[in-house]
């Protein structure tokens, strides 16, 4: 009996290790989602579903029903629900980061002593439901709502009529535009996080190495910092981008008529038409949809994970 | 290297000097950390600030630069006053200690950065950064991250960064610092020649003596934010104006005595054990406690006493006896450490010549040490 090699122990333990994380994702997603993209192909028999195959007079017969999938593309409210989830998602993520990459700038610079303290404020709203804070903007935004007055006041309301984030001034409530402040307010913490990570980690020095070659503070920041920051600002894209595309609760509590979303789509399928085939051939379209940024991410991720020296 | 700036510097009918420091002061929260200095540095010269860490070299370099503003004095570059131009309007440029070189961007926009900030047309640009990639032998290099380079290739691009602008000063933050021993001795020779071929003048900041020694023309040594003395290596090392810039360059013994004699061409200080002749004046009082600086190299060692030591009347001076306490090997050379009668040791250090050499000292022999008059400096400070 030879002992194992060390290589050969090595790369036991490194199986063993990456076997828990795979099971996981096996058991509670790869299963699950099996289940769902089964159903979304099976024919409805009542309550149940019938099976895929069956051995019908001595031959195999499939009986997978793409129609649900072939609805997908054809009708448009699908189509349309989906294009305008990405809309939304997207115009969220672009407001947080907009707003998260200052807020996530300036606490990096911060004085060192007082950057836990600004990091605690910033995690401080995930103490309280979320669903209680999402639903608390339905009371300021309402009319005569603390925000509905303050955006009377500085004549805002104009401004988003005008570029179409509300369907008249005055008339905040179920509109894009409270669709996409609750997103926004939600998902934030999740775009200053990665980015102050990132930003509290670059070399200081390298600005003054562009000051020295002639470039301004603010030239400096364009051609420095924001490079440097690239993967930070991917990571907090992906962290508000992926979720605002699936999401529910935000739609159903601030949304209205116009901004019809993917997951309430779904939640009508599920509970309402009770067509479990045809919500779950939604859900498959929205999880490749999704998977697809998310590759791009990973694969980012992998690339700058390796090049770091 | 050339001395033309510095006998220009040296000439009073020339105009101002071309870099001028003027009693410059810095304070940090109550801490000086630059104290009235002052520092005439000619067109082409290379000149060293040498220091430990935290005796303010970094911080004259930076308020050069421009990074910090001078408490009070100030910066004249080729005649204009550089107070008030941000970093980004100074003439100059900088090699940032460790280099802070753009991780994001290849060595061939590392090198462009700056002038795509000055907005060179883009034929002239690629001509200008192709010649830096060829001074600093980078060319192949060119599409490489700063990551995927060697640390020497890291500071050749660093120079060559700090070089593309065509800068009139030309500033090194330990330009050496980062590299190891074997590394260092090569890139020093090789950069003191791209500095010279470039004929940029030079203010470099460095911990290291040797660095500043072969790659300066002039050196100013700093010590808690002052200025203790300026010279050229030579003059630092064989003329040191006080104890700390005799004992911070290279070797020395220094030895507390009293001025015994003192004449016009020589003085006579004793010291616990033994009595030196030496051959420079100084202007003192009799009696007076002063140093003698002795260099390890400068004294000879051996069994016997010596018969006669050049230029001195007796043999009761520049002589000692002590026994061997400790010898460490360096093959080129080998240093003695002699117990002398009083306690005091006396540090040797003797060229090995010959290969074998008979009747070698070693641990526990009885020896004299002896030195010419011309060996030893008295410092009174």
């Amino acid at each position: 009996m030879t002992k194992p090699s060390l290589r050969g122990r090595l790369r036991r333990g490194r199986a063993a290790v990456i076997a828990i994380p795979t099971l996981w994702l096996l058991v509670f997603f790869m299963l699950p989602f099996l289940v769902v993209m089964k159903i979304s192909v099976s024919e409805m028999d009542g309550a149940t579903f019938q099976d895929l195959v069956r051995l019908q007079d001595g031959s195999i017969a499939f009986n997978l029903k793409f129609a649900n999938y072939l609805l997908l593309v054809q009708d448009d409210l699908y189509f349309s629900t989906y294009l305008s989830s990405l809309k939304y998602a997207a115009v969220t993520t672009v407001a947080c980061l907009f707003i998260g990459y200052p807020f996530a700038y300036f606490m990096a610079r911060a004085r060192p002593t007082v950057q836990p303290a600004l990091l605690m404020l910033v995690m401080l709203p995930f103490w309280t439901s979320f669903l209680l804070r999402v639903y608390a903007w339905k009371g300021l935004l309402t009319e005569n709502g603390w925000a509905a007055n303050a955006i009377d006041a500085l004549g805002l309301d104009h401004v988003l009529a005008a570029v179409g984030l509300i369907p008249a001034p005055g008339q905040l409530m179920n509109t894009p535009f409270s669709l996409v402040l609750g997103m926004t307010y939600t998902y934030l913490p999740f775009m200053i996080l990665p980015l102050y990570s990132n930003l509290s980690k670059m070399d200081l020095r390298l600005l003054e190495a562009a000051a020295d070659l002639g470039a301004t503070a603010w030239v400096a920041f364009w051609t420095v910092t924001v490079p440097l920051s690239r993967a930070g600002i991917i990571a907090g894209s992906m962290l508000v981008f992926i979720p605002c595309v699936g999401e529910y609760v935000i739609p159903e509590l601030l949304g209205g008529p116009q901004t019809q979303m993917i997951g309430r789509t779904l939640w009508d399928e599920f509970f309402s038409n009770n067509d479990w085939p045809m919500a779950c051939a939604v859900t498959v379209a929205m999880v490749l949809l999704i998977i697809v940024p998310l590759a791009v991410f990973s694969r980012y991720q992998a690339e700058s994970t390796e090049r770091r020296p | 290297m050339d001395n033309g700036g510095l006998c220009a510097l040296l000439d009073p009918m020339q105009p101002a000097p071309f870099l001028q420091i003027q009693d410059i002061v810095k304070d940090f929260d109550g801490h000086r950390a630059v104290d009235h200095v002052s520092i005439d540095i000619a067109k082409g010269e290379v000149f060293a600030l040498l220091g430990s860490s935290g005796c303010g070299k970094t911080t004259l370099l930076r308020m050069l630069a421009g990074f910090e503003t001078p408490t009070s004095g100030t910066i004249t570059l080729d005649g204009h006053d550089l107070a008030g131009l941000p970093p980004y309007e100074r003439p100059l440029n900088m090699m940032f200690q460790s280099y802070a070189l753009f991780p994001h961007l290849t060595v061939w926009d590392n090198i462009a950065f700056g002038l795509r900030r000055a907005r060179m047309p883009a034929d002239e640009m690629r001509q200008r950064v192709e010649a830096m990639l060829k001074l600093v032998q980078l060319t192949a290099f060119a599409k490489r991250k700063p990551h995927q380079l060697s640390g020497g290739q890291q500071q050749r691009v660093a120079l060559a960064r700090s070089l593309a602008k065509k800068p009139q000063l030309l500033l090194l933050d330990e330009p050496l610092g980062a590299l190891d021993k074997k590394l260092r001795e090569e890139t020093q020779i090789e950069l003191a020649h791209i500095i010279e071929d470039v004929g940029v003048t030079c203010v470099m900041v460095t911990h290291d003596q040797e660095e500043a020694m072969t790659m300066a023309s002039r050196i100013a040594v700093m010590s808690e934010g002052r200025l203790l003395q300026v010279g050229a290596p030579g003059e630092i090392y064989e003329t040191p104006a006080n104890r700390f810039v005799a004992d911070f360059i290279g070797n020395v013994n220094l030895m507390d005595g009293r001025l015994v004699e003192d004449e016009p061409g020589h003085v006579v200080v004793e010291c616990a054990d033994c009595r030196h002749y030496i051959g420079h004046g100084i202007t003192g009082t009799l009696g007076m406690p002063v140093t003698v600086a002795l260099r390890p190299e400068k004294i000879r060692v051996g069994r016997a006493a010596p018969v006669t030591v050049e230029g001195v009347p007796d043999a009761a001076f520049n002589r000692a006896r002590g026994t061997v306490s400790e010898m460490s090997y360096f093959g080129s050379f080998t240093v003695y450490h002699l117990a002398l009668p009083s306690g005091a040791v006396l540090k040797v250090s003797q060229s090995n010549t010959e290969r074998e050499r008979g009747g070698q000292l070693t641990w526990g022999d009885e020896a004299w040490a002896s030195w010419s008059t011309l060996s030893p400096v008295v410092l009174t400070s």
